[in-house]
């Protein structure tokens, strides 16, 4: 890891002031930071220290039913938080299917927010072609190793996916990122702060320089009984998603009265599937209409040359999802 | 990895290690009760041997020396770091602390598992300089004054629950941690299965497969202390 200094402010003003200066970066929780430092993928010549940053760590009630979560708060923490278990299962449960004990107990909500993509040509500076980590240099994935890779969205630039299931089911819940910087403050629904690769994949997010998450802002929830979190991978637990899918559904004698579908592990952000309203909304939970529904989910899907198996899985784990999460009762399970 | 292991004058130009700079610094710092003298006078002038090949350039930077104090084990240790050391590789080349084990280095594998204020977490990606304030638990901490053996490290004994030991000072740490986290639960007590106990154990990473045992002895321990 390249040598740097390192300064630990303790208000947001100060913070955005000295993340101005030239080669400065913000760490919070540090787990994915770190890591690419140690890979040679990130150097910044300054970090500057913001978990000491007061009163953003709290998670706290709003009128009207809704809960703010502090970009600080651990990912940990947001999990066991009593607001959250009782009032957004989902939550709880994405953020339990994420990484490990240890690391969420490290890692910070904005930081969850900001994690790069885990593609292998991204992570590993031996290979040079990677327009993320070298805009212009080409992408090694396309040729290579993309079975973890996106389905949907993706570019001839880039086809890495997000890792975060966080942000899968902050999506779902219609989560705002509140975002200060020296002109003031503004806020961004979780669903819009992801980026397409596009052209430039190296930008994951639309924050700007000179910004800063200071906090998630979740609307009361109508899906707190029936949602679940499925996550599809190679092993248990401790590894990333090849599919994920946050499902929410309102019911009213087996009629869907409203719902959210989101895909994670497909796309280079968490992936809504809007046409769940339009399909979904006034019709019964039958077993025909939720796989119509899945099928034309991925009607757009364009598989690489390793995870064409990630349609299928996706359409079948869109159904499942949705099935779980009518007959969950609210109650946030532990594993 | 380009970072750094050890006193400064061990490193090869450009600060690059190689695996004989960081075995002799390694078995020099884990035989030294006190800090090696260049890093406990704070400064950084330490000479890299001349090299029998010239060698290219190295980058120059300046090293900037942080003075710190870390709590561990309910001790206080004044240590002078670059900001880039890793609480893992403070306690184990700095303190020599070498219960914690660096396996992945990466945060994937959870032999680094120590405790900060109750909390497990990876060492190897917390930057040590962020812990001034921090009560820091190793292995080592773990049992009692007077030497007795910490309930879960007994259970681990009597269950056989390792092999070659080298995750073990990881795991043990992580199942404390577990118990903690299962006893300040608001939830109902329910008893957790063995299912449960792998998925909050799922980040410890076990090369030997004594997983059984491992879960046997974290069960035992819940459900009798």
């Amino acid at each position: 890891m390249d040598d740097f200094s390192y300064a630990r402010p303790s208000d947001v003003a100060t913070a955005l002031q000295w993340a101005a200066q030239p080669g400065a970066q913000f760490i919070a929780g540090g787990t994915n930071l770190v890591d690419l430092m140690k890979g040679g993928v990130a150097g910044p010549s300054r970090l500057i220290d913001i978990t000491h940053l007061g009163g953003l760590a709290r998670i706290h009630e709003l009128p009207g039913g809704g809960v703010r979560i502090g970009a600080l708060a651990t990912n940990a923490e947001t999990a066991a938080h009593p607001l959250i278990r009782q009032r957004y299962p989902l939550l709880s449960q994405a953020i339990l299917a994420g990484a490990s004990p240890q690391l969420r107990n490290m890692a910070t909500n904005g930081g969850n927010l900001l994690q790069r993509t885990r593609c292998p040509y991204f992570y590993d500076t031996g290979f040079d072609r990677c327009n993320k980590r070298q805009p212009g240099s080409g992408c090694a994935a396309l040729e290579g190793f993309n079975r973890n890779h996106a389905i949907l969205g993706a570019s001839e630039h880039c086809i890495a996916t997000h890792p975060s299931d966080m942000c899968v089911a902050l999506a779902a819940l219609d989560a705002e990122v509140h975002v200060r910087s020296a002109r003031g403050s503004r806020q961004v629904p979780l669903k819009d702060f992801h980026r397409l690769p596009g052209d430039t994949p190296q930008r994951d997010t639309n924050l700007g320089a000179g910004e800063i998450i200071t906090a998630l802002d979740l609307p009361a929830n109508r899906f707190a009984e029936h949602s679940h979190y499925l996550k599809v991978r190679d092993r248990a637990s401790y590894a990333f998603a090849l599919v994920s899918v946050a499902a929410a559904l309102s019911l009213d004698d087996n009629v869907i009265q409203d719902v959210r579908v989101v895909l994670g592990g497909v796309a280079h952000k968490p992936w809504p599937l809007p046409d769940a309203q339009p399909m979904l909304i006034g019709k019964p939970l039958e077993p025909e209409i939720l796989k119509s529904f899945a099928a034309a989910a991925l009607r757009e899907a364009k598989p690489q040359s390793g995870n064409a198996f990630k349609i299928e899985l996706s359409r079948r784990a869109i159904v499942r999802a949705l099935n779980l999460a009518a007959a969950e009762n609210g109650a946030t399970s532990w594993a | 990895m380009k970072q750094r292991i050890g006193p400064p004058e061990r490193g090869a130009p450009g600060g690059k290690v190689t695996r004989r700079d960081f075995l002799q610094s390694a078995a020099s710092v884990a035989g030294a009760a006190t800090l090696p003298a260049a890093l406990a006078t704070g400064t950084a002038q330490g000479v890299p041997a001349a090299p029998a090949v010239p060698a290219p350039a190295p980058a120059v930077h300046a090293v900037t020396r942080t003075a710190i104090t870390l709590n561990v084990n309910q001790q206080r240790h004044e240590l002078s770091i670059e900001p880039r050391l890793t609480l893992l590789d403070a306690l184990r080349e700095h303190l020599a602390l070498t219960g914690t084990k660096k396996g992945c280095d990466r945060g994937q594998c959870g032999a680094c598992t120590v405790l900060v204020n109750g909390r497990r977490i990876n060492s190897c990606l917390s930057l040590a300089v962020r812990h001034v304030d921090d009560d820091i638990v190793t292995v080592e901490g773990l049992s009692g004054a007077d030497g007795s053996l910490h309930p879960m490290q007994a259970a681990f004994l009597r269950h056989d629950a390792l092999q070659c030991g080298y995750c073990t000072p990881g795991q043990l740490c992580s199942a404390v941690a577990l118990l903690e986290e299962h006893r300040r639960a608001e939830e109902p007590r329910a008893r957790l299965s063995d299912d449960a106990i792998r998925e909050r154990m799922s980040g410890n990473i076990c090369r030997c497969g004594a997983y059984p045992n491992i879960v046997a002895a974290v069960r035992e321990v819940l459900d009798h202390g």
